[in-house]
């Protein structure tokens, strides 16, 4: 096989991975300061993959004028979800927060299926069929906004926790719940604060994944797992573990595919997740737990 | 981001230990197989027909299209003098396990006679399931010869096997080629990795030896049907240099793989298919003039027998703008199998159902060929099939020729020029 074929599939899975790393980012940044794991997480990136059809369907709106909106109505969402119903559950037994937020992504899922169906539904932009020739290198253009906008929400995310007071005051509550809360720090707002960043991100990664495939309501369940695979592999509650963790899946999914057999691309992946946790199980970017 | 002190109350540096994090996957995965609710509607004192068909999951679209059928057999059936059907819906969310299940419940709630599912796997469950409770299952579209090998009693399909398909495909693509002047030398062979995907394979395999076709197969690619991308598939099969498509799939993947290959600027002389997906109406209206070309081998209807045109005219009327196809014709055509066996029989008596559906002869009805009749094994080996192509958003029949309506064109227009 020519090697211009393993490039430009190398080159489209890391693309993807990039993408997959946003969504991942989110359910990272999510675990790493409030400690909980959000089940409804793949379920809410569907919200923003609807809300793009829809906006593009009905109001002729691009998807990247979607980013903003669409980012901001899931941090709202993420916002008054922590702060409404997933507080009171932050003290009681993990299993309590894991069915509260399944029920979080049944009930998301029901609502996505009574509102529009289980037919897929896509955004079909002037660009969705572009692609960019760079000699033997054929990128797909819609994959390569995406992953470039995923690079930059990822690195805007990156700077608001390392130079903003408020992204300080997180990582505070993140390092120290109770340091935090002895020097005053309102916890249950910058968890809710949190909980809303990582639904704007996920949102964020819902708006640019529509570009590259059809909605279903079933697509949630399967990117949850998705974005567990990736921020386990990457190292559950590191941010950059979540990036590395997804352009590592995009690229195993896409080599294993042209290497072995396409249908066995995800057992691939998978296979990386299980040598991960049998090598590493803090992640490849994870720290050894105290 | 990483949590360096620990809360009191969690179990663990990170507070989630393995246990409960499997806990919660576990759930996540109870979660993922949580479906919508089945319901059902009373029509007095009908013949209860529960129909099983794929309403959720990835092969929704097409499940929603035969549905499409079930919707407009009333009237029809009603007209042709056929007694009333109460149908019970049940949605196998595009799973065999769920299929099982729900055709277990929908015997538990009264149904008395099984008509679906649309998949070869999901048929397979629901055959199982009917055989043993002992009540009679119409198949409406599956095609793994295997179904109606077992020696059931209560089970019968009205539609092709996977050699039926397979042998009078590769008659109408000679005769295609022949039409066109355009015979490609060599094919890839895609096709998904399911039940159907696996048998049209083995078929494939099998037939392909003894038909003497001109070109021969390069490369043969097996992919998920529920994938989200198909990008690699795409890239390998264009690598080959194959001059043409020789596809079994399904129609999310086949509008995946027509977006795949425009991005990837590869257009092959032709695109063959040998199962649905690419004259579904949802792939016709989403690609729009991207749909032009490919040809599918299919089983279809006869657009002379009178049941035909009222079919064509009733799905007009419910649904305007969708062409009729094969998901409404055979899904309306179990009914029609149900109704008339339930009218001679005079009797919902599962077994004295089951004798008369054996001994069906229907004449008037909408697929090409003599009619319905089955043979010990509960399987119609009489029915035709055709190659049709999308043109302009319609389809044509292009071959045999005798059922023709238009003439092939070959090769296909390159995606990136229209």
């Amino acid at each position: 096989m020519p090697v211009e074929i393993y490039l430009n599939v190398a080159f489209n899975g890391l693309l993807t991975g990039l993408v997959y790393g946003l969504m991942a980012l989110g359910l990272s940044v999510i675990f790493g300061v409030v400690r909980v794991v959000n089940f409804a997480h793949g379920e809410m990136m569907t919200l923003a993959m609807y809300a793009t059809v829809v906006a593009f369907t009905s109001l002729g709106l691009d998807p990247f004028v979607m980013l903003v909106p669409a980012s901001a109505a899931l941090f709202v969402l993420g916002y008054l979800l922590q702060a409404g119903l997933i507080n009171p559950f932050i003290n009681r037994p993990e299993h309590s927060q894991f069915m509260l937020l399944v029920a979080v992504a049944t009930i998301l899922v029901n609502i996505q299926l009574i509102v529009f169906g289980p037919d897929a539904r896509n955004v079909q932009t002037s660009y969705s069929f572009d692609s960019y020739a760079l000699g033997s290198l054929v990128i797909d253009a819609s994959k390569a906004y995406a992953a470039a906008t995923a690079l930059v929400v990822a690195a805007a995310l990156f700077a608001f926790f390392r130079y903003t007071i408020l992204g300080k005051s997180i990582r505070a509550c993140a390092d120290n719940y109770a340091g935090a809360l002895v020097v005053g720090l309102d916890v249950k707002h910058l968890y809710a604060l949190t909980f809303g960043i990582g639904a704007a991100c996920v949102g964020a990664a819902g708006v640019m994944l529509s570009l590259i495939i059809d909605v279903t309501p079933g697509l949630g369940p399967a990117y949850t797992l998705l974005a567990f695979v990736i921020v386990i592999t990457g190292g559950l509650g590191s941010m950059p573990g979540a990036l590395l963790g997804g352009i590592l899946i995009g690229l195993t999914e896409a080599l294993a595919g042209l290497l072995f057999t396409p249908s066995a691309k995800s057992m691939f992946a998978f296979g990386i997740l299980v040598l991960v946790l049998l090598f590493r199980p803090q992640g490849i970017l994870g720290k050894k737990p105290r | 981001m990483e949590n360096k002190t620990r809360r009191g109350h969690r179990g663990s540096a990170t507070g989630i230990t393995r246990r409960t994090f499997a806990t919660g996957v576990g759930a996540a995965g109870v979660m993922a197989g949580a479906g919508p609710f089945v319901a059902t509607r009373a029509q007095g004192a009908a013949l209860k027909v529960g129909v099983l068909l794929p309403r959720s999951g990835f092969q929704a679209g097409i499940g929603q299209d035969c549905h499409r059928g079930v919707e407009i057999a009333g009237g029809i059936l009603k007209g042709l003098g056929m007694p009333p059907l109460e149908i019970m819906n049940g949605d196998t969310e595009s799973s065999p396990d769920v299929a099982r299940a729900r055709a277990e419940r929908l015997i538990s709630e009264g149904a008395q006679l099984l008509v679906g599912a649309f998949d070869s796997g999901q048929s397979t469950a629901i055959a199982q399931v009917a055989e043993q409770k002992g009540i009679p299952f119409v198949i409406n579209i599956a095609a793994a010869p295997p179904i109606t090998e077992q020696g059931y009693k209560f089970v019968f399909r009205n539609f092709p096997t996977a050699p039926m398909l397979l042998s009078d495909a590769f008659a109408n693509q000679k005769e295609v080629f022949a039409a066109t002047g355009v015979t490609p030398k060599s094919v890839v062979f895609l096709h998904v990795n399911d039940t159907f995907g696996t048998a049209m394979q083995k078929g494939i395999g099998g037939i392909l030896s003894k038909v003497d076709m001109p070109y021969k197969v390069v490369d043969t690619i097996a992919y998920d049907p529920s994938a989200r991308d198909l990008s690699v598939e795409v890239a390998k099969a264009k690598a080959t240099g194959a001059e043409a498509l020789l596809m079994v799939s399904r129609l999310n993947d086949a509008m995946l793989l027509t977006r795949e290959m425009v991005k990837q600027r590869w257009t092959p002389a032709a695109i063959l298919s040998m199962g649905p997906g690419w004259y579904e109406d949802q792939y016709l209206k989403t690609l729009g003039k991207l749909a032009d070309g490919p040809m599918s081998f299919v089983p279809w209807y006869d657009p002379n027998k009178p049941v035909s045109k009222q079919l064509e005219a009733a799905l007009a009327k419910a649904h305007p703008g969708i062409n009729l196809n094969t998901n409404h014709i055979y899904t309306f055509e179990a009914l029609l199998i149900a109704a008339d066996a339930y009218k001679r029989a005079g009797s919902t008596d599962p077994k004295v159902l089951a004798d008369a559906i054996r001994a069906t002869d229907i004449k008037d009805n909408v697929s090409i060929g003599p009619g319905v009749k089955f043979d010990a094994k509960g399987q119609n080996v009489w029915l035709k099939n055709a190659a049709i192509q999308n043109r302009g958003g319609k389809l044509v029949t292009v071959a045999p020729k005798e059922a023709a309506n238009a003439k092939p064109v070959l090769p296909m227009a390159s995606y990136n020029k229209r």
